[in-house]
């Protein structure tokens, strides 16, 4: 294996293997609040993942000029800033989104997940690296977003898709899937979202615990 | 010397530097969003008091005027409340009230309620509500018609004594599961009526001495 090609695997680590959410349980305040929709989870997770590559591409790029000390103080800024302008893009473009997702884009600032990401891996990294890392880290929040609130959307309200107006247009109004099942609200409260955050990580847990019994037995030799 | 440990001076000007660039991101940001953060939350307004007009006044040009009333006791909070009289000529065609509904299930509720000159309901929406998703969120109208219920009511219809609701020995329906909402939003309503009632001479002569100063917006 090339360092290269380690080193894109690394990278890309925090997509699937190392998720933020999924494997290493970061963020997760945002991610059960608001997932009740899969649209709402989409916002936050686009939103999320915009945040993370901007700042942690920008903490890599400086990272030679700051002191250790200072580091984190600067990430915060950079975060700080950056949400505050998010956060006055979506109410002025998807204001009922806005709405829906209340204090949560504010709350990006302190997502765990992504504060770990901009100051760890872009402190110790190079630029192409963190980006690569970060967009990774941010598409990796934004599957487990949308698919617990896939999960939890169609468990608690048999529909998929509900709202997609609030962030594509009224042209996209009829995107929403009705699905032939009734809503079953619990899914929808505070416990289906532990409910469904168990099986997600079930689900994950079961995929990755496989692989490395696949990968041994396709190429024969041992890792 | 700048090394891979960075050095104090570096990192004062590169802070000073992102600082300044933050500050400038942010007031770009808010200069761009705030006209139509504020058509947004026109719209929205103008959109939901359409949405409680009886139907022939909607998108009539009537000319508004927005009061601000306190009365903790009928209206709901000790804030004042936003009152939009809206009046055609001089005439009063309808008025819209902000009222506060204070023991909704997880916090007040935010209502917008029309009542026409005669004192009756023309309709009853809510803005802002944190009630139990999938129970109490039924007085949403996306999500149920439970509020057109009230379309048509009065203080004199039902009599005072059956504005309740059923368990109450009312005459209104409750939201099956939500009883606490359900009994919030009712008396929110009737006491609104109440104020109306006691006060509309005021409201209108209110509203035509702003009127008479411009006050007044075309909605």
């Amino acid at each position: 294996m090339t360092p290269t090609s380690s080193s894109l695997r690394e990278a890309i680590a925090p997509l699937w293997r190392d998720n933020m959410a999924l494997a290493q349980l970061l963020g997760l305040c945002p991610l059960l609040a608001v997932t009740t929709t899969v649209v709402n989870g989409l916002a936050l997770g686009l939103a999320s993942a915009a945040v993370v590559v901007i700042a942690s591409t920008t903490m890599a790029a400086l990272k030679r000029a700051l002191k250790p000390a200072a580091r984190l103080p600067i990430a915060l800024l950079i975060l700080a800033a950056l949400v505050t302008v998010v956060d006055l893009f979506t109410e002025a473009l998807f204001f009922d989104l806005h709405g829906q997702l209340g204090i949560f884009i504010p709350l990006i600032v302190v997502n765990s997940g992504l504060l770990a990401h901009t100051e760890n891996v872009a402190s110790r990294r190079s630029v192409g690296f963190t980006f690569l890392s970060a967009l990774a880290t941010g598409f990796g929040f934004l599957l487990a977003f949308v698919a617990l609130g896939a999960f939890r959307e169609i468990v608690g309200h048999g529909t998929l898709l509900s709202d997609i107006e609030l962030l594509a247009g009224d042209g996209y109004r009829g995107m929403t899937l009705e699905l032939p099942i009734g809503g079953m609200l619990v899914a929808i409260l505070p416990p289906g979202a532990f409910f469904g955050m168990g099986l997600l990580l079930a689900l994950r847990n079961r995929l990755t615990a496989t692989k490395p019994r696949d990968d041994r037995s396709s190429s024969g030799t041992p890792r | 010397m700048a090394n891979a440990e960075g050095h104090w001076a570096l990192t004062a000007v590169a802070a000073v530097a992102l600082a300044s660039a933050a500050f400038y991101a942010v007031h770009a940001a808010y200069d761009w969003s705030d006209e139509r953060i504020a058509a947004n939350e026109r719209a929205r307004v103008v959109a939901r008091l359409n949405s409680v007009l009886e139907p022939a006044l909607r998108g009539r040009d009537l000319t508004t005027t927005l009061l601000a009333i306190t009365d903790s006791e009928l209206l709901g909070s000790t804030e004042p409340v936003d009152v939009f009289v809206l009046t055609d000529r001089g005439a009063p065609m309808a008025t819209v009230f902000a009222t506060v509904a204070p023991h909704g299930y997880n916090a007040s509720i935010d209502l917008l309620i029309g009542v026409a000159p005669i004192g009756t309901v023309t309709g009853v929406r809510v803005v802002r509500h944190r009630e139990t998703q999938g129970l109490g969120d039924a007085i949403d109208i996306t999500k149920s018609d439970w509020m057109l219920q009230f379309d048509g009511k009065a203080l004199t219809s039902p009599p005072a004594e059956l504005w309740a609701i059923g368990q109450d020995e009312g005459e209104f329906d409750a939201i099956s599961g939500a009883t606490v909402t359900s009994r919030a939003v009712v008396a929110a309503v009737k006491n609104t009526l109440l104020y109306f009632e006691r006060h509309s001479d005021e409201l209108y002569a209110r509203a035509g001495e702003a009127a008479a100063a411009g006050r007044t917006n075309q909605l």
